[in-house]
């Protein structure tokens, strides 16, 4: 276990900030390598913004950065994030 | 508190003069771990350090080889964009100056590459004239890898994710490349006294 990361709800919390739907059962696909994983699977970083990686291969899957009053998103390494309606 | 954060709590300090610590910043005594992924442990017999892109001859040097430099000790102030500073830090590392000397180059910038992915990106002017290190000792001992160990890249006159942890190399770039933070909300510059955090700013 690596002692910076958090633990699998707080993927949860992030996308509950940002997403609409229902986020405690998404289930997202690596872009690098393809794996599907339930949201608390994935793992979160705390630096100078939040980084969410894959389980399996340690791709960045996401990253988010806030000021305040705006927030950016980088998705590139999601290649899908499925959500129920 | 949000998993989207603005900002890291710490004990903070209110005697440190202001002069010295920048706007919106606090005083910690503590230093923070801050990590965008897994700490990465790679064996010094298979480290190396390279300066690629624009220039004359690729250069390489082997932990050994970066250890035999010349190498300088350096007291600076450090700011994190999380809002913490920390007075009088004490590294020791060799000057980005050594390692250029002698590489020809017409480029501008430079981004930084690590171990794990990361990237950030500076004006190449910005680490020469003794205001960058690749810092291999923090107070005295071998940097913790948490801390960036075997050795990071030390630029305190910037917000300190410029100052990336695991570094292995530079490439020089004639355009400016944003970098893993840059790319996504966080200043270009990020200059700590013009409080250049985010984008816009």
């Amino acid at each position: 276990m690596e002692a910076l990361r958090l633990d699998g709800n707080a993927a949860a919390g992030l996308l509950s900030e940002v997403f609409a739907g229902e986020v405690t059962t998404a289930v997202g696909t690596c872009d690098s390598c393809g794996a599907v994983e339930a949201v608390g699977a994935i793992h979160v970083y705390m630096a100078a913004g939040t980084v969410l990686r894959c389980p399996h291969c340690e791709a960045v899957v996401m990253k988010v950065v806030t000021d305040g009053e705006r927030i950016w998103m980088d998705l590139r390494g999601l290649r899908t994030l499925e959500l129920a309606s | 508190m949000p998993i989207i954060s603005r900002g890291f709590k710490g004990r903070r300090r209110d005697d440190a003069p202001r002069d010295r610590v920048p706007p919106g910043q606090y005083v910690t005594d503590d230093f923070p771990v801050l990590s965008a992924g897994p700490t990465p442990h790679t064996p010094l017999d298979q480290w190396d350090f390279t300066i690629v892109g624009e220039v004359d001859e690729r250069r390489r040097w082997t932990w050994d080889e970066l250890r035999a430099l010349p190498s300088e000790t350096i007291t600076v102030d450090i700011s994190c964009v999380t809002k913490w500073t920390k007075l009088d830090t004490v590294w020791e590392g060799v000057s980005v100056d050594t390692l250029l000397d002698g590489v020809e180059t017409s480029a501008e910038y430079l981004t930084v590459f690590c171990d794990g992915g990361y990237t950030t990106n500076l004006p190449l002017a910005d680490v020469t004239g003794g205001q960058a290190w690749i810092a291999f000792a923090y107070d005295g001992e071998p940097l913790e890898p948490e801390h960036g160990g075997p050795a990071r890249l030390l630029v305190p006159h910037l917000y300190f994710w410029k100052s990336a942890k695991w570094v292995r190399g530079l490439r020089l770039t004639a355009t400016d490349e944003l970098g893993f933070w840059e790319s996504n909300g966080y200043h270009n510059y990020g200059d700590p006294w013009k409080e250049q955090r985010y984008w816009g700013d």
